[in-house]
């Protein structure tokens, strides 16, 4: 990935310690917090005031201390379709990743397990990739969803749906060759296998990917 | 008890018997005598000082004077009868006298006890007094008539009847016998059917029965509901307090490792952050047993989602039911869900287990199967006993069917009122 410009983060987070060390690695790669707020409705108005590059938010927050994260979140891209959002969560849970993607085209969205941020550069690497567009999910959502054996995920190897899982976790078909340590052009012919086999339209690729990473999610 | 099996048995006179009607009739007739001279004293006093107000008070206090009078009575009832008898109050709901006060006032057992109270004071001691008379101290007379005979004196039974000669004293000697004999069997009988009144008057009735298991019930559901408040807490603290400094500590310790060059030094903060990572694996996994959120935030429906995502078994989740359940009924569910899921995991052996859901009527209907071994044992201490305990507390059943060789089917039912539709309640399926 060449070298991006900064982007601007509005950072919505309620605990101090995590907050401070949301902002110590979005600042030391290169990123600026604009604002950083305690809870969902100063969310909101933070998004109004600054029109962030992305928004960064935990899912539990005040004022009911439940998910109004997520449903800022939720809310905020209702508003703006194209705005990045990245949403941490304390303990990872399927049905939350699931209303996420569902509320938008699952495009510049990511959701991640908020322990994730202690691997700094993954982390920024998350941020950048779904301030760029793309689809970040944790690959705990992932190894849950993998345990449900369900149609027409059935269809797939194993080996296509540990490439499936790499491709919702937002990796690059260069990433996925090394994580799997084989060939750029077997992964390609993966890749061909599951969109193939889950009777996803020929079209652009990544949007064919995006399709997949849903179809994954929502069986 | 049976008075009339104890009456038929052989060796009833040698037994206890005689002698524990006696001593419930004396002390009757002790405690008879002792609340009439109470009573009559306070009525006297306060009636004096009625007219100062002073003994108005007084006078007022006179109607619960039953309740201590029937307490030692139930206590005194465990002299002829082993089943003890159950305190007919309720608990005051708030301390202090005036709670008690409140309660007692209102509850129909406090009048009750009451009317026993007078009968007591007014027929039954001297009823007693008159039977233990008759029964113990007559035969005692005539057998021990030779004693004040031998020293020249004599022995009075009755106005102008008396036993003057050693003569008249030997005679004295069978007749007393037969006597006792027929006195033994006099005194056990009243006694039984003193006894049998004391309990009907004193025991709860019905409807008072009813409202002490309701409360026994009701304190069990508490108890439990506040043991799931504190979980929640717990769970709270933690996410708030040690989470939060751990992912700190790791997130510093991540940002030094991009800065460090290598060498010992690099070494040991990558360490440091690799062991803090563990910790914050277990640290979650922790939280997760002791309350998940997922349970909180999307209810029933979601957490056994989660809960079979998790299983080690591959588990096929038939969930039709949408909308949430009050917090007991899902709580109680998840809990019995994951202990099936753990069984089938730890015991079973088997590659497929199935949760199907459904609400009919008033009732959660939860079945778990699986295809292993089958023969699990509701006796044999895996966690059944504990699953039918919380059951319990919601008023659900349990039942199980596990032959040997399988499959087992765990079915639980839970009364629940239909549930309350909400967004984000069941979990994802396939469409």
């Amino acid at each position: 990935m060449p070298e991006a410009r900064p982007l601007r983060v509005v950072l919505a987070e309620d605990g101090a310690l995590m907050r401070d060390g949301l902002i110590a690695v979005l600042t030391r790669f290169g990123h600026e917090v604009v604002q950083a707020v305690a809870d969902a409705p100063s969310l909101a108005t933070a998004v109004e005031t600054h029109e962030p590059d992305i928004v960064v938010t935990d899912v539990r927050m005040p004022p009911t201390l439940t998910d109004d994260g997520l449903r800022a979140a939720i809310a905020l891209r209702e508003r703006d379709p194209r705005l990045p959002v990245l949403v941490l969560s304390q303990y990872i849970e399927a049905a939350s990743a699931g209303e996420l993607l569902d509320s938008t085209d699952a495009r510049a969205v990511g959701y991640l397990l908020k322990d994730r941020v202690i691997d700094v550069t993954d982390f920024a690497d998350a941020v950048r990739q779904v301030a760029g567009g793309g689809t970040v999910i944790d690959p705990e959502v992932v190894r849950h969803l993998l345990t449900r054996r369900r149609d027409p995920l059935d269809r797939l190897t194993p080996r296509e749906r540990e490439v499936l899982a790499l491709i919702a976790q937002g990796h690059s078909n260069t990433a996925i060759a090394q994580e799997l340590t084989v060939s750029a052009a077997a992964v390609g012919k993966h890749i061909n296998n599951i969109l193939a086999k889950l009777d996803l339209p020929p079209d652009a690729e990544v949007h064919r990917r995006v399709l997949a990473v849903l179809t994954f999610l929502r069986s | 008890m049976e008075v009339m099996t104890v009456l038929r048995r052989r060796g009833f006179l040698v037994s206890a018997w005689p002698w524990r009607s006696l001593a419930y009739l004396v002390t009757s007739t002790i405690s008879g005598a002792l609340v009439l001279t109470v009573v009559a004293a306070v009525l006297l006093v306060g009636g004096t000082l009625a007219s100062v107000l002073v003994g108005l008070p007084m006078l007022a206090a006179l109607a619960f004077a039953g309740v201590p009078v029937a307490a030692f009575e139930r206590w005194r009832l465990r002299l002829m009868d082993a089943e003890p008898v159950t305190d007919p109050h309720r608990a005051p709901d708030r301390p202090g006298v005036g709670g008690w006060l409140a309660v007692r006032v209102r509850e129909s057992a406090t009048w009750r006890e009451l009317g026993f109270t007078i009968l007591l004071a007014t027929i039954l001691w001297p009823l007693d007094l008159t039977i233990a008379a008759a029964g113990a101290a007559v035969p005692w007379a005539l057998l021990t008539a030779w004693i004040p005979v031998l020293s020249g004196g004599r022995r009075g039974l009755w106005p102008g009847v008396a036993i003057h000669t050693p003569g008249q004293a030997i005679a004295a000697l069978p007749a007393g016998i037969v006597l006792l004999a027929a006195g033994a069997y006099l005194v056990t009988v009243v006694a039984a059917g003193r006894a049998a009144l004391t309990r009907r008057l004193l025991s709860p009735r019905p409807d008072e029965a009813a409202l002490l298991l309701a409360e026994v019930t009701g304190s069990r559901a508490r108890l439990v509901n506040a043991f799931e408040a504190e979980r929640r807490r717990i769970e709270r603290d933690l996410h708030d307090g040690a989470q939060q400094r751990l992912v700190a500590v790791a997130t510093s310790l991540g940002l030094a490792m991009l800065d460090l060059p290598p060498g010992p030094a690099a070494d040991h903060v990558a360490h440091a952050h690799r062991e803090a990572r563990k910790a914050l694996v277990e640290l979650r996994e922790l939280i997760h047993g002791i309350h998940p959120q997922v349970l909180t935030q999307h209810g029933l429906g979601a957490a056994v989602q989660d809960a079979a995502d998790r299983s080690p078994v591959p588990v096929a989740l038939t969930w039709d039911i949408t909308g949430r359940m009050p917090a007991a009924v899902e709580a109680t569910g998840y809990f019995v869900v994951c202990e099936a899921l753990a069984n089938v995991a730890r015991h079973s052996g088997a590659d497929h287990a199935w949760i199907t859901a459904a609400h009919t009527g008033d009732t959660l209907r939860l079945e778990i199967g699986d295809d292993g071994a089958g023969g699990a044992d509701p006796s044999g201490g895996s966690g059944l006993t504990g699953l039918s305990d919380r059951l319990a507390v919601v008023g659900g059943t349990l039942a199980l069917a596990s032959p040997s060789g399988g499959p087992t089917l765990l079915r639980v039912e839970i009364p629940c009122p239909k549930p309350v539709p909400s967004v984000s309640s069941s979990p994802r399926t396939a469409p």
